[in-house]
């Protein structure tokens, strides 16, 4: 059963084989994309299914026994976020059908969606550090390309600060991986976890854990690293962006959790815990203040990942069973209302022609359904019961004042008042004002030129997004659960241990 | 050699950070570069070095014998420079297009995509 | 800048490049050379007859698009995985065959991988050369 690993990263890549050998036809590209991701969506639940019935996967490529060669697993936590990224890449898919032109999906735009996506995937199920260094570059250079992808000077311009901060963390990343495997001999998580607690120079790996976390923390944009996101986000087409800033920030988080609770569990990484406790507080003000002061409506959703990720990052921080359920929780939350965010803000700017909120308005008026689509995840976002973005803050806070971080705890509520506060100035700007042009301009009539076909493209990813958001919210108990289980055996390495060092499946 | 190497990583960390920090975006790659290389033969060092005892199993013996050179760091490297190289090559590319698309090589200019929409200075 | 002799040369080079690469392919078997270093003499091969003959001479020889052989590398090196799951092994486990021909020997997905990194290392380099040479064109 264990070669089920290797789906979610080999799909991908058959597909985007598939698409280059006919690359003439963007209309099969556009057919085997939305296939693909459903297919690997599929495979995704059959292996998370697996994984909760009958404990860790793990895979080892060649028959190379664990610590020597590499291994893949699939425990709790990456199966979930697998699933994510593959009902992710999913709507993606099907939002691609409608907003993409046929220059860009001349030009491999495709191909490259499946190649990050599999970068994505194996991130997510690599246990061996080495190997998540050349998954996080697979990601990286198939996002470099989706970013440039068009070459308009600000994709470019924005591309120019994303690449050399991606590159400049991928750097330190190497120097990390160097030391580490100088220090400790081996570079497989689980043998790590179990060799790091017994090893001497114990400051050379307080330096590798510092250093992983400006890497990790470069790719989730926390403070003070982030400035390569609000920068670049904002410049491809909206579907782009939506997959980066659902995923990408979040493969980031993901290393960080991996790292901080299975690996470096030792006692001097409580330092590191509490760095990052403090940088959480300055992620989420400075986030949430750069979205209060934007007009883009890309660009204030770019800085609110940045919030969202001091939320994760602050929750990960305390280390506590509840506070880890809690930011899986939030992560999977957060990706989905995130890319639905943006999935609206492309619509309203096929509406209205503009990202701009001092430009448009009186979207309610012709458009109240979207009004409503709109609202799930924005409210969602904000942490307004009993949508999910309620239950993943009501967790976090309860964890947060559990472990007695009560300032943080202030400072979270006050920033989820921000949030709630820059959602409502969409909905004002957007929605609920005149729009200033005066009433049925140019840009209404487009809309209508759209091909059905298109349109339902554009509008069916939206409702799927928003019902999972509600979904999340009133049947929280069965999702909680299996973000608690993912905690649990986060927590217990000793497991993970077991499963990929003496695993025989 | 092992403090000669570590001298030279140290020079080409130095020279690698002067370097992205510079204006022109023709030095912030050579920066880029030079930390590259600058990680890759760290791992080489910290990976201990051996001089003339690759790690084969000699004829008719059962396990290899001290001392010998570890195979992994050069493996690892090797998979950094083949990457590194294709992301290079790429980010070459991208500042090249960039400084034909933007007009110039001066990042202190390329500031559009950070500024609020309406303050054009 | 078209040289009577390098173009002459080029066409000979080009066939004994070729036949180097792939002894170099089938070598890395036990000794050092592989797929990466065939695919790049390969390419280095092409390489050569693009700037004796310029580009058009050079696709023409080449008969095949480079992104074709790209995928087609990808195609062989995934193919290269699925005898270890027929065989009920690990993922990506060696599977030998010994067809006790002289000279052959012993035949095995890991001849197949290399040989998919031969075709993907030679496809990307030639990509790689080709936009960079049409590039200049109006």
């Amino acid at each position: 059963m264990s070669w089920i690993i290797m789906l979610p990263i080999l799909l991908p890549l058959c597909t985007a084989v598939i698409m280059i050998f006919f690359r003439r036809s963007t209309a099969l590209h556009r057919i085997l994309n939305a296939a693909g991701t459903a297919l690997m969506l599929g495979v995704s639940l059959v292996m998370l299914g697996s994984v909760q019935t009958g404990g860790i996967l793990s895979l080892r490529i060649g028959g190379w026994e664990a610590p020597f060669g590499i291994s893949l697993v699939a425990d709790m936590l990456s199966s979930v976020m697998v699933v994510a990224t593959a009902f992710i890449g999913f709507t993606t898919a099907l939002y691609s059908l409608g907003t993409i032109d046929r220059e860009r999906e001349h030009y491999f735009y495709h191909p490259l969606l499946q190649l990050l996506l599999m970068g994505i995937n194996g991130a997510f199920l690599t246990g061996d550090i080495f190997n998540l260094y050349v998954w996080f570059e697979v990601m990286l250079i198939s996002s470099f390309v989706l970013l440039v992808l068009g070459g308009r000077p600000e994709q470019l311009e924005g591309a120019i600060k994303y690449v050399t901060l991606n590159l400049l963390s991928s750097s330190i990343f190497l120097a990390a991986v160097g030391i580490l495997y100088g220090t400790a001999g081996t570079l497989n998580m689980a043998d790590l976890a179990a060799r790091i607690p017994l090893l001497g120079h114990r400051e050379l790996l307080s330096v590798v854990g510092v250093l992983f976390m400006i890497t990790f923390g470069i790719k989730a944009a926390i403070f003070p690293l982030f400035f390569w996101l609000p920068a670049s986000y904002h410049t491809p087409p909206v579907a782009v962006s939506a997959i980066f800033a659902g995923l990408l920030t979040k493969v980031g988080v993901y290393a960080i959790m991996r790292f901080f609770t299975t690996v470096f569990i030792h006692e001097e990484a409580a330092f590191i815990h509490q760095v990052l406790l403090f940088l959480s507080a300055f992620t989420m003000v400075v986030g949430v203040m750069g979205a209060v002061a934007q007009y883009d409506m890309r660009k204030l959703l770019s800085f609110h990942i940045i919030s969202q990720i001091g939320y994760m990052i602050f929750a990960l921080a305390i280390q506590s069973p509840l506070a880890i359920a809690g930011a899986l929780f939030y992560i999977i939350h957060n990706i989905v209302a995130k890319t639905n965010l943006f999935y609206v803000s492309g619509l309203i700017q096929r509406l209205k022609g503009s990202y701009d909120l001092r430009e448009i308005g009186g979207v309610y008026r012709f458009y109240p359904m979207l009004g409503l689509l709109f609202l799930v995840p924005a409210l969602g976002l904000a942490g307004i019961p009993p949508l999910s973005g309620f239950w993943a803050k009501f967790i976090v806070i309860k964890a947060g004042i559990d472990s007695e971080h009560y300032l943080l705890v202030g400072i979270a509520l006050c920033v989820s008042m921000l949030t709630l506060y820059s959602m409502i100035k969409i909905w004002n700007e957007a929605f609920w004002k005149d729009d200033p042009r005066g009433e049925g301009s140019v840009e209404d009539e487009g809309y209508l030129l759209i091909p059905s076909m298109k349109k339902v493209m554009m509008v069916l990813p939206i409702v799927i997004l928003g019902s999972v958001t509600i979904v999340f919210g009133f049947w929280f108990e069965p999702f909680f659960e299996l973000a608690d289980k993912a905690a649990v055996e986060l927590l217990d390495s000793g497991a993970y241990i077991e499963a990929v060092m003496g695993g025989r499946s | 050699m092992t403090f000669m190497l570590a001298v030279i990583v140290g020079v080409l960390y130095a020279a690698g950070t002067y370097l992205i920090l510079r204006r022109s975006v023709v030095k912030v790659i050579f920066g880029l570069i030079f930390l590259g290389h600058a990680a890759n033969l760290m791992i080489f060092t910290v990976g201990r070095l051996t001089k003339g005892a690759p790690a084969f199993v000699p004829e008719g013996a059962e396990a290899i014998t001290e001392p010998f050179a570890d195979p992994l760091p050069q493996a690892l490297i090797l998979t950094a420079i083949v990457i590194g190289f294709g992301v290079q090559a790429f980010t070459i590319v991208l500042f090249k297009r960039t400084y034909q698309t933007v007009g110039t090589e001066d990042l202190d200019k390329m500031k559009s995509t950070d500024q609020l929409p309406g303050d054009k200075s | 800048m078209y040289s009577v002799i390098l173009a002459t040369a080029s066409r000979y080079l080009l066939v004994l490049l070729l036949m180097f690469s792939v002894f170099l392919l089938l070598r890395g078997h036990n000794e050092p050379g592989g797929g990466f270093v065939g695919g790049l003499v390969a390419a280095a091969a092409y390489a050569l007859y693009f700037i004796a003959n310029g580009i058009d001479a050079a696709r023409t020889i080449l008969r095949f698009e480079p992104l074709n052989i790209i995928a087609t590398g990808l195609l062989v090196a995934i193919a290269s995985t699925l005898p270890s799951l027929a065989a009920g092994e690990q993922f990506m486990t060696a599977v030998w065959i010994d067809t006790g021909v002289p000279l052959i020997g012993k035949v095995g997905t890991p001849l197949l991988f290399d040989l998919g990194v031969y075709f993907l290392v030679l496809g990307i380099t030639l990509t790689i050369l080709f936009s960079l040479a049409e590039e200049d064109r109006p």
